[in-house]
């Protein structure tokens, strides 16, 4: 039929050919893979996507798993989380990727997310690949929400009182709202039953196909780059850009030298510190849900204190709540909010590089303080921080005016 | 087929009669699924009322009892205590109690049908963290003029010996008292109003 041989049909001969015929797999192959031309100059703030990928796959076979002997059931959740740790064979490790992947899963994404605040990645066209980036951001918390409630103890069950008490503070359907999602007048054991099937079930299926999206709008638009120059513009004859170089193989071989480096670092948190340091899984985790009393010092993971932090900045219980709701609004507007005409902090003034710069110390700063126990010098912290987080977005439509931007240049650039 | 002699109207007509049915219909498909979610039959009959004998608890004591699944303070209040509330008004966010958060005959001074009793559910308003009991007047950490009252771990939201909010704190309402009656001298029952009330 003269097709031409592809790397499937070749790796499997007259049967790959045969599937291929009626499956089409090297068609797909090729449109994601030895077909999508990416930008040559990826730094080192683009191993995260794959990485987060890599995190996913992991929970996902993980979860199934500890779901073979976890029991959803308020009088029976903690003893079978002590069993898969002390009797299930290989239990412990399986249980520790799980708890580390949680955590290493928010490290990836943050990273991910400050390279596109970075580079400007989240500038048109890719208002929709950001906006759906974020919709992954927040279905991502609530799967991590969900899922720490699940051993039952003492943080799982005060850290999910707290976030169901928070939708009591929408005006007029709050308190309704909070019972329709217990199920109960308290958090109790119909809860920890509808959070496992939300937990296993529907908040992965949602992940998944947001995932499916987000990856459809990148092979749409294509990748940006550390320079924040597009590089379709200029293309040879056949229509392939100048700068742009095949995911297969080049970027699969450099994201299986960033997975190498990830693993060792994630193998090294499984087997020494899995709870590093109560971070990563809370001391008061370890004691099993007491209704009756409130642990002295209750705070989220860590990927929430900065959120957190907010929250509790306000002595208010309805504007704290829409406060912290709003902080992540900001982000999803980030493209709309950013007027800049350059794209790349490359080649932006020194006025948006500060601020950024600003920017990653509230959050970090926030995330310290949503982490600590409460006092009144840590809350005057929090307002300031809370103060620079908002400043930074509020800013964004006027950096450039008030800066000198350094020359883009046409072609991507070489560093180092 | 030719689309010769087509009536777009009449095609149009049918597809959106179709699409507003099926709207319907799957409003009324989501129904079952979202009432899924609403309490069973089985967790509104945990919800009986509970009998505690209080005969023992001695001025200044507090006790612990479950009520639907959540913590019921009972505190036998001091004369002192009790003197020490009205002068606190003006700290706090609802000295009347004039919010919903008790049944009509708890709307008085001490938020009790007796003085000294005080009946109330253990949970923060705020966001629903048990509070600490700290009865002793003085000077504390988060306040230096502490006239005795409970304080949420949580958000350090601070209530008074009647359950009633500080004014600058995250907590929005007084701590709920809930409704119950005196059996006799010894006993109270937690969950329904004194015999009269309606």
């Amino acid at each position: 039929m003269g097709r031409p041989a592809n790397a499937f049909s070749r790796s499997m001969g007259n049967l790959g050919q045969w599937i291929d015929d009626r499956l089409g797999v090297s068609a797909i192959w090729a449109y994601v893979m030895t077909g999508y031309y990416a930008p040559k100059n990826f730094d080192f703030w683009y191993f995260f996507g794959s990485l987060a990928l890599l995190v996913l796959v992991s929970q996902l076979i993980t979860g199934i798993w500890l779901a073979m002997y976890f029991k959803p059931d308020a009088d029976l959740a903690f003893a079978s989380v002590e069993f898969i740790m002390r009797d299930v064979e290989w239990g412990w490790l399986i249980r520790y990727m799980h708890s580390t992947g949680a955590s290493a899963f928010f490290v990836v994404v943050y990273l991910h997310m400050f390279r596109g605040l970075l580079y400007g990645s989240y500038q048109k066209p890719r208002e929709l690949l950001w906006v759906i980036g974020m919709l992954v951001f927040v279905a991502l918390m609530a799967e991590a929400f969900l899922g720490y409630v699940l051993p039952w103890g003492q943080m799982s069950y005060w850290g999910a009182q707290v976030i169901i008490s928070l939708f009591g503070a929408i005006p007029w359907v709050g308190d309704d709202l909070a019972l329709w999602i217990r199920g109960d007048y308290v958090l109790s054991d119909v809860t920890l039953n509808r959070f496992f099937a939300l937990h296993v079930a529907a908040m992965p299926l949602a992940l998944i196909g947001l995932i499916f999206l987000h990856l459809m709008a990148l092979r749409k638009v294509g990748s940006n780059n550390p320079d924040g120059i597009e590089i379709k513009e200029l293309t040879d004859a056949e229509g392939i850009p100048l700068d742009g170089i095949p995911f297969h193989p080049y970027y699969t071989v450099k994201d299986v030298f960033g997975v190498g480096v990830f693993l060792l670092v994630a193998a090294f948190i499984v087997f020494f510190a899995p709870d590093l340091g109560g971070q990563f899984l809370e001391d008061a985790n370890f004691e099993p849900a007491d209704p009756l009393n409130t642990p002295d010092h209750i705070k989220p993971v860590w990927y929430f204190t900065p959120f957190y932090a907010i929250l509790r900045a306000i002595p208010l219980k309805a504007p704290g709540v829409m406060l912290m709701g709003l902080s992540l609004v900001m982000l999803f507007l980030v493209p709309w909010l950013d007027r800049h005409p350059v794209r790349s902090m490359r080649y932006r003034g020194w006025v948006s590089k500060l601020a950024l710069a600003a920017f990653v110390v509230s959050f970090i700063g926030l995330g310290y303080v949503g982490g600590a126990a409460g006092s009144s010098t840590l809350t005057t912290v929090a307002r300031v921080l809370t103060v620079v987080y908002f400043g930074y977005f509020l800013g964004l439509p006027f950096y450039y005016k008030c800066e000198k931007s350094h020359p883009v240049p046409e072609r991507v650039t070489k560093h180092g | 087929m030719a689309s010769d002699g087509v009536n777009k109207g009449r095609r149009r007509f049918l597809t959106a009669a179709t699409s507003v049915m099926a709207g319907i219909g799957a409003i009324f498909w989501l129904i079952p699924f979202i009432k899924a979610w609403n309490p069973s039959a089985r967790t509104k009959a945990a919800g009986a009322p509970v009998e505690v004998d209080v005969g023992d608890l001695r001025p200044g004591e507090m006790m612990t009892v479950e009520w639907r699944g959540r913590p019921i303070w009972i505190v036998r209040r001091t004369p002192e205590m009790l003197e020490a509330l009205p002068g606190l008004d003006s700290r706090l966010r609802d000295p009347d109690s004039e919010a919903e958060q008790q049944p009509g005959y708890a709307q008085n001074e001490w938020r009790s049908i007796e003085p000294d009793l005080f009946v109330t559910i253990g949970l923060c308003t705020h966001l629903g963290c048990v509070p600490t009991f700290v009865p002793n007047a003085g000077p504390t950490a988060f306040d230096p003029d502490w006239h005795g009252g409970f304080m949420c771990p949580c958000h350090l939201s601070k209530f008074d010996m009647a359950g009633r909010v500080y004014d600058g704190v995250p907590a929005p309402a007084n701590l709920v008292v809930p409704s119950y009656r005196f059996l006799d001298e010894r006993r109270i029952l937690i969950g329904v109003d004194p015999e009269g009330v309606v």
